[in-house]
């Protein structure tokens, strides 16, 4: 049974200069206790999907059709209540930029003793007690000390860590974040990761990981589905689709990073730049940048199953056998 | 023969007692200014056609030392020299001109490229003011530039905002190159990228150098990216210089206590499904850095000397650097 399910969804914006179709057929589930990276480069739709799972899509945006079911039940028209009830109780989102997260004006002991009594029913003794304890346990020191900082007295990384703390007050049965380390330094990720990879391990919460960075997926996730245009074009086990990409684009992304041992020897590159989404292009989204292009791609591809657990979403996949790029 | 040499250099930032602070002193409040080692006794020489890649978390001074070598601002001790001559000088004195050979490209082309100016004339009119073309030749001129960074000509009458960003990041490149340097000071200029547009600003430096035999200063606090690019890697810390090493020697073996961590720190696309380990604490503020070595506090070696003792950069093979106490043990 998945914790979460997602069938066709489709998020647009109707704006002044046409509809821009930020999602548009997003299908996946996850499990309880798995990690799903979800990959992509700005405007894929990525944050969108992230969004629409939690309810939070104002106008001009509008979910227009598809299906989320959090625990079997279903999210898409469901009342704000409902979705109140569910947001910070059983699905939690930590976001880039964790002032987003955090009111400057409260200090951080109002904001996360609010979050508790939200939910439940404790004593202001216990809510304080449990908040002390969820700094703890993302490693800030001198909790108590903390617990009346404002957020502009926190450092970045600090900052982070106190809305991850807040995301998993209730042990959600999933956490969605949305490129949470990002902005920070290389050592400061490292122990973000860390962090919220053993506490999502010791709830049993499920986590969807959106980043633009496959390193990190490749370290984090047990599954990775890639984005594109709005779409899924690639998903599978991590292991399988770094070692070899089906969808074109996949392959593209990984062959454009720079690794170890590769000194000084060109990228690969993906020609051109992502489209825009109010003007995509008919068909296959990526076939005025892809290599194999052909007459075939003038008509989308639907995602097609593969062995292994894997999908995707291409007339030319990268079946023969091989090593990416 | 090295083109740009750094010998001592130090940049502190004082914040003045204001008002109310300077008349409680004069009832014994005893306030002092607050002062900042942005960048604290930093040597270095680089040398002509190579690229150097340095590196370091935020608030390591990284960004500071490139606006020094750039002449944009003046170091509080130490001398920078280009070609053997001071930048001091050459900024203050009749050869400014020779400051042209170093140019200096922005993380944030938002922020750097004029918004109200025409792209032709943000690349246009640094060569036509210094005589490097002809007013008459400046359309040509601007269209071999774009043309050298991958653009197309005719974008040359429009305004930054109707560019994307990797397209932004091209058109500051060409205004470096548009007064014909020979140094470039490249700070973050790739990180704000999106990763497959980050690849392909990554090859048109690694093509520009190979075409135009260019000397880089590539800041980054992306290892993959400063790895792939550069010949000899430095890395800051605190304000300080703790390792230089060439880079494959650098990643083969990490000399530094901190490089070790930064470089186990790095997420790596081959490192499949694992658990992540981190460094202790955070990186301290440089209000009041702590004292000898200023990564004690964090290192899992560290021993009473690297405490009171602030550990000279000193070299540990030929080519290498490094500032730890670890190396003078027997």
């Amino acid at each position: 049974m998945s914790v979460l399910a997602v069938e066709n969804l489709q998020t647009h914006f109707f704006t002044r200069a046409g509809v821009v179709r930020a999602v548009d057929g997003v299908s996946f589930s996850i499990a309880p206790g798995e990690v799903l990276g979800l990959v992509g480069e700005s405007g894929s739709g990525k944050t969108v999907t992230g969004w629409s799972i939690l309810g939070l899509i104002d106008p001009p945006g509008r979910i227009v059709e598809g299906s989320i079911k959090l625990a079997g039940e279903e999210l898409v028209g469901a009342t704000q209540e409902r979705l109140r009830a569910h947001r910070g109780r059983d699905v939690a989102m930590i976001f880039q930029d964790p002032m987003m997260t955090l009111n400057p004006v409260l200090r951080i002991d109002t904001q996360m003793i609010e979050a508790i009594t939200a939910h439940e029913t404790v004593s202001q003794g216990a809510a304080r007690a449990r908040a002390r304890a969820a700094l703890d346990a993302v490693g800030i020191a001198s909790a108590d000390e903390r617990l009346h900082a404002y957020p502009h007295q926190l450092s970045g990384g600090m900052r982070q860590r106190v809305a991850i703390a807040i995301a998993l007050l209730h042990k959600p049965q999933l956490l969605i974040a949305d490129e949470p380390t990002t902005a920070l330094d290389v050592t400061i990720q490292a122990q973000i990761l860390s962090e919220v990879q053993s506490l999502c391990a010791e709830s049993g919460t499920a986590l969807i990981w959106i980043t633009h960075d496959l390193a990190v997926v490749a370290g984090l996730a047990d599954r990775v589905a890639v984005m594109y245009a709005g779409r899924i074009v690639e998903q599978g086990p991590v292991d399988a689709v770094f070692a070899q990409p089906l969808h074109p684009y996949t392959r593209g992304l990984i062959g454009s990073i720079p690794r170890r041992g590769r000194h000084g020897a060109p990228l690969t590159q993906i020609p051109g730049m992502p489209p825009s989404l109010a003007k995509l292009p008919p068909g296959c989204a990526f076939a005025p940048r892809c290599p194999r292009a052909d007459a075939a791609c003038a008509a989308a591809p639907a995602m097609t199953d593969h062995d292994g657990g894997r999908a995707t979403r291409c007339w030319h996949p990268h079946l023969e056998t091989g090593a990416a790029a | 023969m090295s083109i740009v040499a750094l010998a001592g250099v130090s940049k502190r930032f004082v914040k003045p007692l204001d008002l109310a602070a300077r008349a409680a002193n004069l009832f014994g409040a005893g306030m002092h200014e607050v002062v900042i080692n942005a960048v604290d006794n930093v040597s270095l020489a680089i040398d002509a056609g190579e690229v150097v890649g340095l590196v370091g978390e935020s608030g390591c001074g990284k960004s500071t030392l490139g606006r020094i070598i750039a002449g944009i601002m003046p170091p509080s001790a130490g001398e920078v020299t280009f070609r053997g001559r001071k930048i001091a000088d050459l900024v203050a004195g009749p050869g400014r001109d020779a400051l042209l050979k170093i140019q200096m490209i922005f993380q944030d082309p938002m922020a750097s490229l004029n918004p109200r100016m025409r792209v032709k004339d943000i690349i246009g009119e640094a060569p036509v003011v210094h005589g490097i073309v002809a007013r008459a030749e400046r359309d040509a001129y601007v269209d071999a530039l774009l043309a050298r960074v991958g653009l197309d000509g005719a974008y040359k009458s429009r305004y930054p905002h109707q560019f994307s960003g990797g397209q932004r990041a091209r058109i500051g490149i060409a205004r470096a190159l548009a007064v014909k340097p020979d140094f470039l000071v490249c700070d973050e200029s790739v990180a704000a990228l999106d990763v497959s547009i980050k690849a392909q600003v990554l090859n048109l430096f690694m093509q520009l150098r190979a075409d135009l035999r260019l000397t880089y200063l590539f800041i980054s606090h992306d290892l993959g990216v400063v790895e792939h690019i550069s010949d000899r890697i430095v890395i800051m810390y605190l304000g300080r210089i703790v390792e230089i090493a060439p880079t494959e020697e650098l990643f083969r073996a990490p000399n530094h206590p901190y490089t070790q961590a930064l470089l186990a720190n790095v997420p790596q696309l081959e490192a499949r499904k694992h658990r992540f380990a981190a460094i202790k604490g955070e990186i301290p503020s440089p209000l009041g850095p702590p004292a000898g070595c200023h990564f004690h506090p964090r290192c899992p070696f560290a021993f009473a000397r690297c405490r009171s003792e602030r550990p000279a950069l000193k070299e540990i093979a030929p080519g290498r650097m490094s500032a730890c106490h670890l190396n003078d043990a027997p």
